[in-house]
Order: C-alpha cells, then structure tokens, then sequence
C-alpha cells in the first residue's frame, strides 16, 4: 500500500544511506559548508536536520545531528559543521574528510522546526553561533521559492569572524527583498558598530524582531541557554509561546 | 544542570528508526501535569543510559528510549498519550 508522505518525511522507517563528500567550503576559520550526494535523497523541508554516523575500523561508531543548511536539490544535501575541539565527530567531517570520501546519513528528520514556503505569516528568525545553520536554509527556501513573506533575522556571534554565510547575508542576493538581517556581536563587535559587545538582551529582539502584535513565527536556534534566554524574551514581549519554536543543541554536540 | 537538555527534535533520529511516521510532531499530553504540546517542545537529556525526555512543564520523566545492538527499550510510562497526526488518504478504520 503507497503511503502518503507525513511532514516530510516519505513514509517507511529511516535508514542508513551512503553520503559521498562532493564540494567543501570554510564559512570561518572552524567552520565548513560540506555538500554531500545521497543517492536516491527524498527531498526535505527547511529546517529539518539528519544524523551522521561515523564507523571506525574496529566497529566503534558515533553518531550525531546536523542540520541541513540549504533547501532540497536533488541528491544533494549541504551541512554546515563546527569543529568542536574536543569532539569526535566535528573534527573528522571539517578535517579530515576528504572530496569522495563517503559517510553515512540518515533523514530528512523533524517536522516541527520546520518553514515551508506556502506560510503567511511573518517569521523572525534568532540565531545563537552556529544556530544559523538551518535557519539560513529557511532563508534560502524563502529567496528559491520566491517568497515574498516577511522575514527579519537576528543573528548573535561571538565576532565578526565567526559570521557564517558572511557575503550571501551582507549582500542581499536575488528575492531577498522584504529580508532585514541584524547582528548581535557577544565578544567584539566591528568598527563602527554603536552596540558594545554584549549577550542578547530584551532591547536586541526588541528592535530587531517584529511586534508580537504581527503573529510572526518565531525560529531560535542556538546553544541551550541563548535559546532559553531568547524564548523567553519573546514571551516576555507578549509573543505566544506556541509560535516560539526552538532548537537547541545539546552538550553532546561534537 | 538546566542546561543539559536538547528538544525533543533531537528524537526524530532515534524514533525514525522504529516509527514509520514522523513522531516529534506528534501532540503528547502528559500524565504528570496534563500538559500538551508536540513532542518536539520535550527536554531531552542525552547524559542518562539511553535518551529521557522530561516535560517542560512539571520535569517528570516522560519518555525513556534505550538502544542496545539488537533491540530498542522505549518507556512512555509518563505520557497519557499521543495524538499522532496522519494524513487523510491513509486513513484505515478502526
């Protein structure tokens, strides 16, 4: 019996596919875009993310979540990974993971996170680091799709260093029209910029945000406790808290 | 300790593998508080044997999935139910 696809996902249980490494790109000094073709790859949503498992010669294996980082195109799916110094994963995929060089992946995963190009109504969009990830693939999914839904993006990173995705976000490309894009510096912020580096704060979401009055959507991706901070400002703000939707990353990252 | 916990969008993965629909975004209510909300909005901490997702509003332990080479261990003993959404032309009668 054909099963009809459920947010995103196309029906029967998820699997293990081969993911071969075909184009790499640093989007800062620890950070690379890595764009991987999968085989018969079933599409996805922006937003949505995919495990990657890592197996070693004696069998040990390591899995972790990434998000996907651009809207579907065709076998291709592009991540964007932070090493993480420590970490058991992060440093293989930016490091040493050679173009040809194949892991595995499963997904697309998660039908909650996600934006789809057929929504209405403002969406605000607050990146903690490396957060941005799957937001700048709603932000991709919007300019693809030719939507011309009201966006604005708050994007918090420690220095203008670690800006992903730096030149597509300052030069606004093609259908990016009705997109405004603030920054929120926490470490050192760029000449010229009046806000002392500082964590995001009430003013920040305040002026970079849309009025909860507006009903936007709003998508918060970062580390738990910006997350928590930003969600709760947003509430604090009179947004409903139905349309605060986050994600986080958790201490297991890596 | 609070910021040890992930969303429960970070279930997607590991409840794919034995669910054939997407369960995250289904609607769980819990038998702590009465609380609904997707299954996504849960706490999920990584740090125990396996996966515990909490319920953001009361903390009780509402979901336990445990993954061994040949078997899964889930637990919902803290969860009243879940409404699963599905689409339509799927539908089958009970």
């Amino acid at each position: 019996m054909a099963r009809a696809a459920v947010s995103g996902r196309l029906g029967g249980r998820l699997t293990w596919r081969g993911a071969r490494l075909v184009e790499r790109r640093d989007e800062t000094p620890n950070a690379r875009t890595l764009v991987f073709e999968v085989p018969d790859w079933p599409g996805h949503l922006a937003g949505q993310h995919v495990d990657v498992r890592l197996t070693a010669e004696d069998g040990y294996q390591a899995v972790r979540s990434y998000s996907l980082a651009a809207p579907g195109d065709g076998d291709r799916v592009a991540l964007t990974v932070q090493r993480v110094p420590d970490g058991e994963v992060s440093p293989y995929l930016t490091e040493g993971l050679s173009i040809g060089d194949s892991v595995e992946l499963r997904g697309p995963l998660g039908g909650w996170f996600v934006w789809r190009p057929t929504e209405r109504d403002p969406v605000l969009l607050v990146a903690g680091g490396s957060g941005i990830v799957p937001l700048m693939a709603m932000l991709r999914e919007r300019r693809s799709a030719g939507s011309r839904v009201p966006f604005r993006l708050i994007y918090s990173v420690r220095t203008p260093q670690d800006t992903f995705y730096a030149d597509e976000l300052r030069v606004p490309q093609p259908g990016d029209g009705g997109l405004d894009v603030s920054y929120v510096f926490t470490r050192t912020a760029p000449d010229g910029v009046a806000r002392a580096a500082a964590r995001i704060g009430l003013a920040d979401v305040n002026s970079g945000g849309w009025p909860a009055e507006f009903e936007p959507n709003c998508f918060v991706c970062g580390p738990t406790g910006f997350v928590e901070t930003v969600a709760d400002i947003l509430v604090a703000l009179g947004h409903d808290a139905r349309r605060v939707k986050t994600e986080r990353f958790g201490p297991s990252g890596g | 300790m609070t910021l040890l916990y992930e969303d429960g969008n970070a279930l997607a993965g590991p409840l794919g593998e034995i669910f054939a629909v997407d369960l995250t975004v289904a609607i769980q209510r819990c038998a702590g508080c009465d609380r609904t909300g997707p299954l996504a909005t849960l706490r999920v901490y990584r740090h125990a044997p396996g996966l515990v997702a909490r319920c953001p509003g009361c903390d009780s332990v509402v979901l336990r999935l445990v993954r061994t080479p040949d078997a899964a261990f889930l637990n919902l003993t803290g969860t009243l139910n879940l409404k699963i959404p599905l689409s339509p032309s799927a539908q089958t009668p009970v």
